[in-house]
């Protein structure tokens, strides 16, 4: 029999050799990221909850028909009710901030897959990684990198969420007729203006789905990203399981069900009202 | 475009030599993997005339169509517009290329469905970065030439499938280019509207007199449209030349095969088939006339002055009568002979020689008489025995 291959041994030390030299890195990342979440964070914590509510149902109103608008205005007013207010501003803060890095990082990601044969042979392996490898095992390094608190939280977000993004992206635009391709560079396109005046507006609709499954994706890792220290609705189910405290854990449950709802069908009627406008 | 030759494959640079040194496509596809898609084609195309590129599909139409605005790189050969090679441009010149001189209109329309109308057509001169009014004004224009005015504000999956390839074709006319690529650009349609389109674009393009390459696998549609014709096989031009030549003398037993299913009545033109006409001046009389139709065994002879204008035609009994009467030719002749034009198509000869009692008169538009329309020439060219075109002396027949 073959001796153990010390796999264990080597990533430990990879991950030894970073914590030691890439720090610089990490601060600056660590940096950026918590900006990014406390933006959102402001944000979300500015309006008076009821305000805010009407904003959202407005929202919901304009991009898609009453029934959601009534749904988002019923649901988050559970939510304030149920006294998680503060702690959903949160949640969503991470959730949006998660999305926002995965939309900004993986769309263009997409585009370099669909342009090269070569990034996307690279990209994909990576993504499967990433969607399989149980979260714990890199939350535990994410920690190290970054330290206790929302940034590691929104990096294991981002690992787990991304993947959608960069997949669909990447199958949009390569679902985009040959022929239209071709037209565009019969009529001398640049390839800017291919990406931009062709591809994306035909492969906006799968982007979105994308985005969409992003967003929920990382919905679902609030739970998990408190673990390790970010604050939210994620926390109060963390708490309250730890507790057995069934109805609590149940009400904050239900707040991230909401929130992942509502959340679910603006996307939905974004995809649907873009491609409208664009046309 | 000269020996301009594409391959597919590994390492096809090299395999050109390999295709120069006699080595067949099978052996070439065998041995090292490459498909010849287009076999050293050398075509001269003229300013101004529609040139038909036919072929069925794998004959490599397509690939050669695509070469001419680099859509795809030849492997080798030199492809020359106005003198001046495409084929060592730049990306910049190559992108200058399609943006000013040629378009292209695509088999499948390639309308984007995400753009109205009007912005598929202003298409090509937004990336020229051409400002919103001129090229707003510049694709009114382009539609109204294809009779789409009105439409500009409807998405394309509104629009018939013609509509939508008038809409592809004013995208191409709306820049103005000098070249107009269409590949298959009708062949999607049904046939009544493909019919339509060809008639249309003949009109247009006698308006518009762009250089216009044309791709189809229609045998009708390239002997309707095309002023040339590059009957193509296996990625080598097998044959070169106008409609006539092509039906009339095909340069091998495919291209035979080709065409044998064409209908030629459509194709073939009074010119082709008519007879040396037997003629007699206004002022003599009867019993030459009789004398002449006997010598000639015939029993017409059409009247003409001299400059060759058709007066009339004068048949035996009428003359036996007139020398009784002592008449001149002149007096006697029937004046409403049905006449054709030289271009007039056979399909349409068979209805006025089924018609008429009298001979069919071929004159040219000043009404000068250039021949004379024999039933048996008739059905002997649709049995493909094709006369040939110059008109020899004494071979005149009575006509039926």
């Amino acid at each position: 029999m073959l001796p153990k291959l010390p796999l264990d041994r080597w990533v430990e030390a990879f991950v030894d050799w970073m914590t030691d030299h890439l720090s610089g890195l990490f601060d600056w990342l660590s940096a950026v990221i918590e900006g990014i979440v406390s933006g959102f964070s402001f944000l979300f914590h500015l309006p008076p909850p009821l305000l805010f509510i009407v904003i959202a149902a407005a929202i919901a109103f304009f991009l898609g028909r009453w029934p959601i608008a009534a749904f988002t205005a019923i649901g988050f007013y559970l939510i304030y009710n149920m006294g998680l207010w503060a702690e959903m501003m949160d949640t969503l803060a991470l959730v949006v901030s998660s999305a926002f890095i995965s939309i900004v990082l993986g769309i263009p990601l997409g585009i370099a897959c669909s342009r090269s044969k070569a990034v996307a042979g690279a990209v994909t392996p990576l993504l499967d990684f990433m969607q399989t490898m149980p979260a714990f095992v890199y939350l535990i390094p994410a920690v190290m990198f970054f330290g206790l608190g929302v940034v590691p939280g929104v990096i294991a977000s981002v690992i787990f969420a991304i993947p959608p993004t960069i997949r669909l992206t990447h199958l949009g635009i390569r679902q985009v007729p040959a022929e239209l391709t071709e037209a565009a560079d019969a009529f001398g396109s640049t390839s800017g203006q291919r990406l931009f005046k062709v591809e994306l507006p035909l492969a906006w609709p799968t982007v979105m789905a994308g985005v969409n499954q992003t967003i929920m994706l990382s919905l679902s890792m609030v739970v998990i990203a408190s673990m390790i220290g970010a604050e939210g609705v994620g926390a109060s189910v963390y708490r309250a399981v730890t507790q057995l405290k069934i109805g609590q854990g149940f009400e904050a449950g239900l707040a991230v069900v909401i929130v992942a709802i509502v959340l679910d069908r603006l996307t939905q009627r974004m995809m649907k009202t873009k491609r409208k406008r664009r046309d | 475009m000269r020996e301009a030759t594409k391959l597919f494959g590994p390492a096809s640079d090299k395999a050109v030599k390999l295709l120069e040194a006699g080595w067949t496509k099978e052996r070439l596809a065998k041995e090292k993997q490459i498909v010849v898609g287009v076999n050293r084609v050398s075509l001269e195309i003229e300013e101004g005339e529609i040139f038909v590129i036919m072929g069925l599909s794998g004959s490599g139409k397509s690939t050669l169509v695509r070469m001419l605005n680099r859509l795809i790189e030849p492997t080798s050969g030199d492809i020359r517009i106005r003198g001046k090679s495409i084929v060592g441009m730049d990306a910049h010149e190559l992108r200058e290329l399609r943006r000013k001189t040629i378009s292209m209109v695509f088999q499948k329309f390639a309308l984007l469905p995400h753009r109205t109308v009007r912005a598929n057509v202003e298409f090509g001169l937004e990336i020229q970065g051409i400002p919103k009014s001129k090229r707003r004004e510049q694709a009114e224009r382009a539609l109204r030439l294809v009779g789409l005015e009105g439409w500009a504000d409807k998405m394309p999956d509104e629009l018939s499938g013609g509509m939508q390839q008038r809409v592809g074709l004013a995208r191409a006319l709306a820049n103005d280019p000098d070249i107009l690529l269409m590949d298959e650009a009708f062949s999607a349609l049904d046939p009544l509207i493909r019919r339509n389109m060809q008639d249309e674009l003949l009109e247009l393009q006698m308006k518009m007199k762009k250089t216009i390459v044309f791709i189809t696998h229609d045998l009708d549609e390239a002997l309707r449209i095309g002023d040339k014709i590059a009957l193509m096989r296996d990625g080598a031009v097998v044959q070169v030349g106008t409609p006539e030549e092509i039906m009339i003398h095909p340069a091998n037993e495919y291209v035979e095969r080709f065409v044998e299913d064409v209908d030629l009545s459509k194709v073939l033109t009074a010119e082709h088939v008519m007879r040396r006409p037997e003629t007699i001046a206004p002022d003599r009389g009867p019993r030459v006339a009789l004398q002449l139709m006997r010598e000639r065994g015939i029993s017409n002879l059409f009247v003409v002055d001299r400059g060759q204008k058709l007066l009339g035609v004068i048949s035996a009994d009428d003359a036996a009568e007139a020398i009784a009467a002592n008449k001149s030719v002149g007096d006697i002749a029937v004046t409403d002979v049905p006449r054709v034009r030289p271009d007039t198509l056979l399909h349409e000869l068979f209805e006025i020689c089924g018609t008429s009692k009298l001979p069919v008169a071929v004159v040219n538009d000043t009404d000068r008489l250039m021949g004379v329309i024999v039933r048996g020439a008739v059905l002997g060219a649709l049995a493909g025995q094709i006369p040939r075109t110059e008109v020899k002396p004494g071979v005149a027949e009575a006509p039926a």
